[in-house]
């Protein structure tokens, strides 16, 4: 059981009053009567079952394809709370797109010794191939899904920073039009700043990414493992709305030193990758010899600046969680200011004194693998029993470097529906932020997943969170 | 477009189109079945043949019992051509090709798929069979509907035109190959209880059993059916309707791509195959040759559509 602890409620304050951003819904939701209010949960869940917005599930023969279930109590943050969230996540991102930058070629802030070389040479992230190589504007993380949490009022911290292939984004948009298909009034009452720019944006700030070189209009495209992958849905969902191709690594070959891809006329040019693929498998001749799914020569064709690969390869080495505990003195170094948005506390397993302090504590403590994701192999300690505490003790023992341990945090809860009216749940929130040369854009709102069972912490989909509208209201 | 999405669209029309197809058969046989069941077992044999399943099914099953025969078409997870794995297959496809379709083809067929899923989910007791086979060309018509209503007139839409008619050509000379025999202008037969059974399920098989007694003035007779399935290009599910098609799909893209290939030859060549005046000059060559020609043409020019248009690589 999770250890009973006061939570910030998002929508309601101590008194039971609605916070500002909740007032007008509160108002709302008063008036409006359950069965009509579960009538139309059945009606979005049968809308995303019938255009197919779904996720695959790993290794899981007979339910391939699962639905996330999507909760219509929106979640709301003021305009103020999100001025000074993006502001935060902007600096974030320009650190990291400078710290990839620098450690892709001189290296300084290893010689200026604020971090250790170790984090970097011993990095499974970190590719030699991307040494002293500049992609245009020097960006990296052209798409980046920082994951954050709240605790308090004015309590936000960032939980992870997903700066190689974030997904979810396809979520929020869809989210945001089942909401206003099943409440238009709500829209009409209440200013929420749209959302629906993104395609659009994402499509202008790839072609603003595109290699100096390139002549015309620049031709994107999006690599995608294929139809069985998790997120393939996501992958066609914005290749469609930004009216762009859909390529799988079969489609491609390199035509006269440039990325083509096979079309019913003959081979196209390709400017820009939007790659939806990890680094692992993109390039059979530099990495994985195995891999059907990238396109052999790319990174060749890359490091002659003739394609731009979004998000770089390499990008990874800059959102591992052993990296995520050393951001703050990163964006220190490279902006000079101190970081707006917090990190939670990290402890690096990989110090024997963290380490003891990890195991001496870890029925308290939410311990990750440094290069998981998704919610998996992960322990979240107040929820676990003995044996499970003392199995993964023995894990962290085997492998201590693999590890990093956080405080569990008392995450802020948002009610979802119930069968019995209103009850609260706990969130974090994934905004999405677009970086070019021309600078970073940031949608107002995002994903917010939530943990549907009663008390539960972990909000992945994998793990059977939901999702919830996002909205950020007008000034 | 990319090569792998004309392909995409092509092989989910194909597949649209078969189970459509496959339906009508186990509608033909089913009634046999019922009215006359001493020929019920041949009747099934033909529609596997009709299907070329016998491998499949003879993998399984050694006899053909009713019951059997149709659960194998409708259900069969080991039967690539079974409705549901087709139906699956033409799903893939769509996702595969998601971006080339309107929302309303794609839900169109995703919906399709969800509906079998569910209705396929056990075996369909003989009481439920006519509404199950009703839906599946319900369905099918859905999909036509949306397509024809919602698509642009481009390239796209003439891939999924010509998956539809390389596939209703194929199964259409499939039917009159496997009942070449009883098509036959064979004076000593005409009339008899046999040769009428026969035709009665060609036609079902085509859905024309109605429609040839209001387009041909004349009574069943083996020519006039013949001619019918083969030439009449009034008729949709003719050989000569399909090949028009294939090639005005084939035109449009000649003339949005400003490029001729092979296969805009070789639909020629089929469709001037089938301009025949009347049925008596392929008698004179031989049925069963002239429809083992076009069967063997239309592989030949399917095959080349998908070099032409560069499907894989």
């Amino acid at each position: 059981m999770i250890k009973d602890i006061a939570h910030f409620s998002e929508m309601h304050d101590s008194n039971g009053k609605p916070r500002g951003p909740y007032v007008h819904y509160d108002d709302w939701f008063d008036k409006q009567n359950n069965e009509r209010f579960a009538k139309k949960s059945q009606e979005a869940e049968a809308f995303f079952r019938r255009t197919g917005i779904t996720f695959n599930v790993y290794g899981q023969q007979d339910a391939e394809e699962r639905l996330i279930p999507f909760d219509l109590v929106p979640r709301i943050i003021s305009s103020r709370e999100w001025t000074k969230l993006s502001k935060g996540i902007e600096q974030r991102i320009r650190a990291l797109n400078a710290f990839l930058h620098d450690i892709y070629n001189r290296q300084e802030i290893l010689r200026a010794g604020v971090i250790p070389i170790d984090l970097i040479a011993q990095n499974d992230a970190f590719l030699p191939q991307m040494m002293d190589f500049s992609p245009p504007g020097n960006i990296y993380t052209h798409i980046v899904g920082t994951d954050i949490v709240r605790t308090g009022e004015d309590d936000f911290f960032v939980l992870e920073d997903n700066a190689r292939t974030p997904s979810g984004v396809s979520y929020m948009l869809e989210n945001r039009e089942t909401m206003l298909q099943m409440f238009p009034e709500l829209f009409s009452a209440i200013p929420v700043q749209p959302v629906s720019d993104y395609p659009k944006n994402l499509r202008r700030s790839l072609e603003a990414s595109a290699p100096r070189g390139c002549k015309g209009r620049p031709c994107v495209a999006i690599l995608t493992p294929g139809i069985h992958n998790s997120a393939y849905y996501e992958h066609s969902f914005l290749a469609d709305q930004m009216g762009v191709e859909l390529v799988e690594g079969h489609d491609l070959r390199v035509v006269d030193g440039h990325i083509a891809m096979r079309t019913t006329k003959g081979y196209r040019t390709i400017d820009v990758l939007y790659r939806r693929v990890d680094d692992e498998y993109l390039d059979p001749l530099t990495f994985n010899p195995e891999s059907m799914l990238g396109v052999p020569g790319v990174m060749d064709v890359y490091r002659a600046g003739n394609i731009t690969i979004a998000n770089a390869p390499g990008t990874g080495v800059a959102d591992d969680k052993a990296v995520y505990s050393y951001i703050p003195e990163i964006i220190k170094f490279y902006t000079g200011e101190p970081a707006i948005l917090k990190n939670v506390e990290t402890r690096r397993c990989s110090d024997p004194q963290q380490l003891k302090y990890v195991l001496d504590n870890l029925a308290d403590l939410v311990v990750k693998e440094v290069h998981g994701s998704g919610g998996y192999g992960m322990l979240v300690g107040p929820a676990a029993s003995k044996k499970e505490l003392s199995e993964f003790a023995e894990k962290l023992r085997a492998r201590p470097n693999n590890y990093i341990a956080q405080p569990t945090l008392s995450l802020s809860t948002v009610p979802i529906f119930t069968d019995s009216g209103l009850a609260p749940r706990h969130v974090d929130l994934r905004p999405f932020a677009l970086v070019s040369p021309n600078g970073v854009n940031i949608t107002p709102g995002g994903l917010t997943r939530v943990a549907l069972k009663e008390g539960s912490l972990v909000v992945n989909s994998s793990q059977g969170g939901g999702t919830k509208d996002t909205w950020v209201l007008e000034d | 477009m990319l090569g792998k999405t004309a392909g995409g669209l092509y092989w989910m029309f194909r597949s649209l189109e078969r189970a459509e197809n496959t339906a009508r058969l186990i509608e033909a046989g089913f009634r046999i079945a019922l009215t006359r069941s001493t020929t019920a077992e041949a009747e099934w044999q033909s529609v596997i043949s009709t299907l070329a399943a016998q491998q499949a099914y003879e993998a399984i099953y050694d006899s053909y019992d009713s019951s059997q025969v149709v659960n194998f078409l409708l259900r069969e997870r080991t039967n690539p051509s079974s409705v549901l794995s087709i139906i699956k297959s033409a799903r893939d496809n769509a996702r595969l090709v998601r971006t080339a379709l309107t929302t309303e083809v794609w839900c169109a067929v995703n919906e399709t798929w969800m509906l079998f899923t569910d209705l396929l989910k056990d075996e369909v007791p003989q009481t439920e069979l006519p509404a199950v086979l009703a839906t599946i060309r319900q369905q099918s018509g859905l999909v036509r509907g949306a397509l024809h209503g919602t698509m642009l007139r481009n390239d796209i839409y003439d891939f999924c035109r010509l998956g539809t008619f390389v596939e209703r050509m194929d199964n259409t000379a499939r039917i009159v190959d496997v009942k070449y025999y009883s098509l036959l202008p064979a004076p000593s037969f005409v009339g008899s209880h046999l040769d009428n059974v026969q035709w009665e399920t060609i036609l079902r098989s085509v859905s024309a059993h109605r429609s040839f007694r209001w387009a041909v003035e004349e009574d069943f007779t083996a020519p006039a059916i013949a001619e019918f399935l083969i030439l009449d290009r009034r008729m949709p599910r003719s050989l000569a309707f399909s090949a028009g098609q294939i090639v005005k799909s084939l035109s449009h893209m000649a003339e949005e791509y400003g490029t001729r290939y092979a296969s805009h030859e070789m639909a020629d060549a089929l469709r001037t195959l089938l301009l025949k005046p009347d049925i008596h000059s392929i008698f004179d060559e031989g049925l069963h040759q002239f429809v083992n020609e076009v069967i063997d043409s239309t592989a030949s020019l399917a095959q080349q559509i998908e070099i032409d248009y560069r499907f894989t690589g």
